[in-house]
């Protein structure tokens, strides 16, 4: 089953005037920002495929930016999204790319401030729902079928282990999982599939383990 | 857990209960949220839905200028007293177009399913309204209820544009609502599921060719004809009128339809009305030199 709730089909509550390319977008900026862990003083963001053509039309840059501020997918203030960044000091720009990505409705987003940067890609894939294919040069891949997460952490010894021992111990069952590097010792992610939600508290343990340093849904 | 209309219709008829009934009963189960609550996250879709209606009457015009204000027309043209179709009807569909107006001028709106089609459903609720005098809570069964249609065909079809063609995202729309309003009105659960396979056999093959890709040409109008045929076929299967082919075998031709259908009419803005002359133009009057 793609669709599992009532409010897949009746939803989601957004700023028109398409999911996929103003909801979607949105979801996908907010993504970056909760990954980036605060607002960034520059972002560069790159369109393709459907995106590139008529994101002007279905303020794909503006629900972009948005998304980066923290705003949800039915904030008023989406459409004032580009002033108010300029506002908060936040410098955006776009470019827009002829490459022909595999998903039609494909954007990059790089964020930066003084101490961290950060480069995401994402796609829409329709009715608002997206995926991130991409964090920092790593390939994420994820069916969006199933509530998914992603632990960012130090690549040290048992790591994997501490991570499925707290899903274990909440009785969540993994369907997919998928570890990745850089270089050893350096930051890691883990995406983690599993086949029910992750509540809040489970998150949190997650989170407060040793090496941890981030724990983002990823698809709910 | 319905995994198509016979077996929604079958699981409604056994237990003696409303389609809604059955969507809540698997949204709490699929959820694990109180039924309280989820009817407030229903009421709240049912409150924007309001909004954009109300909004979209007073006039709104989108972004690129393509669209808005034909709903206030319609409006003034029911309360001219000249109106051929009965006033219901124009009702639904001068309802439909305000919130497919209010969409293209980038406000808030509840995509249902969709954002492209999110004028059908609310626009026939709020006709319907004005002669059956729901309550609150039947308001939200009416979402309930298209939202258990809806969810079939998303499940095994497709309520994508780009995926299936306009049908799959105002047809499925329009049956939707059709399905819903024969609820509202205090038909049966088959007579509901009759009133959803009418609707989509009649929105059969419609194609997404949406000029410079954009949600206005000739999505907003699409809505309006999808509100008037969800009206239309609701009364048909209230009239103890039957679909020959039955529902779930419409919802899979629309799959088929879809599958086969080019890639130029599935939301590229590559043919149909995208593709003529006049479409080219917008496009490029909007776009610049991009295409």
């Amino acid at each position: 089953m793609k669709y599992r709730s009532a409010f897949d089909i009746i939803g989601p509550v957004m700023i028109g005037p398409s999911s996929s390319h103003t909801a979607g977008a949105a979801r996908i900026g907010r993504v970056a920002r909760t990954l980036f862990g605060k607002q960034p003083k520059k972002a560069i963001i790159s369109l393709y495929g459907s995106f590139a053509k008529t994101y002007r039309g279905h303020g794909t840059d503006v629900a972009v930016v948005g998304g980066i501020l923290d705003f949800d997918t039915d904030d008023e203030r989406i459409p004032a999204s580009l002033t108010i960044a300029e506002e908060a000091g936040m410098e955006v720009s776009f470019t827009i790319e002829d490459t022909v990505t595999d998903h039609p409705n494909t954007v990059k987003i790089r964020l930066f401030d003084e101490d961290k940067e950060l480069e995401l890609v994402g796609i829409s894939i329709g009715g608002g729902t997206i995926e991130i294919t991409e964090l920092n040069t790593f390939k994420l891949k994820l069916s969006g079928e199933n509530p998914a997460i992603l632990v960012v952490h130090n690549d040290v010894f048992g790591i994997i282990s501490s991570v499925s021992t707290v899903l274990a111990n909440h009785e969540i069952n993994v369907g997919h999982m998928e570890v990745s590097r850089k270089d050893k010792g350096q930051m890691a992610l883990m995406v983690i599939e599993v086949d029910q939600k992750i509540k809040g508290d489970v998150m949190k343990e997650i989170e407060g383990l040793e090496n941890v340093s981030q724990v983002i849904r990823m698809v709910e | 857990m319905f995994r198509n209309v016979a077996e929604l219709v079958e699981l409604a008829e056994s237990k003696n209960v409303k389609i809604a009934e059955i969507m809540i009963l698997q949204e709490m189960e699929f959820s694990s949220l109180s039924r309280e609550q989820i009817i407030e996250k229903m009421d709240r879709n049912l409150t924007v839905m309001e909004q954009a209606v109300e909004r979209g009457l007073k006039g709104v015009q989108s972004v690129t200028g393509l669209t808005g204000g034909d709903a206030v027309l319609l409006q003034n043209y029911i309360k001219s007293g000249k109106a051929l179709a009965g006033d219901l009807l124009l009702d639904a569909v001068s309802k439909a177009v305000a919130t497919n107006e209010v969409n293209a001028a980038m406000g808030m709106i509840c995509a249902t399913p969709t954002a492209g089609s999110a004028g059908v459903v609310p626009g026939t609720l709020f006709a319907v309204k004005e002669k059956l005098n729901p309550t609150r809570a039947e308001m939200i069964e009416f979402l309930f209820t298209s939202a258990a249609f809806g969810f079939v065909v998303a499940n095994n079809a497709s309520i994508s544009g780009a995926a299936g063609g306009c049908q799959a995202e105002v047809g499925s729309a329009s049956g939707m609502a059709a399905a819903a309003i024969v609820e509202l009105a205090g038909g049966t659960p088959s007579q509901a599921a009759e009133a959803m396979a009418i609707t989509l056999k009649n929105m059969l093959g419609l194609v997404c060719d949406p000029v410079a890709g954009l949600v206005e040409v000739p999505c907003v109008k699409r809505n309006a004809m999808g509100a008037s045929n969800a009206i239309t076929a609701a009364d048909m299967a209230l009239a103890g009128i039957t679909s020959r082919i039955p529902c779930d075998e419409v919802i899979d031709a629309m799959y088929k339809i879809g599958l086969t259908m080019p890639v130029a009419l599935r939301e590229t803005a590559e043919g149909g009305l995208a593709a003529t002359p006049t479409g080219r133009r917008l496009a490029k009057e909007i776009f610049g030199s991009y295409k």
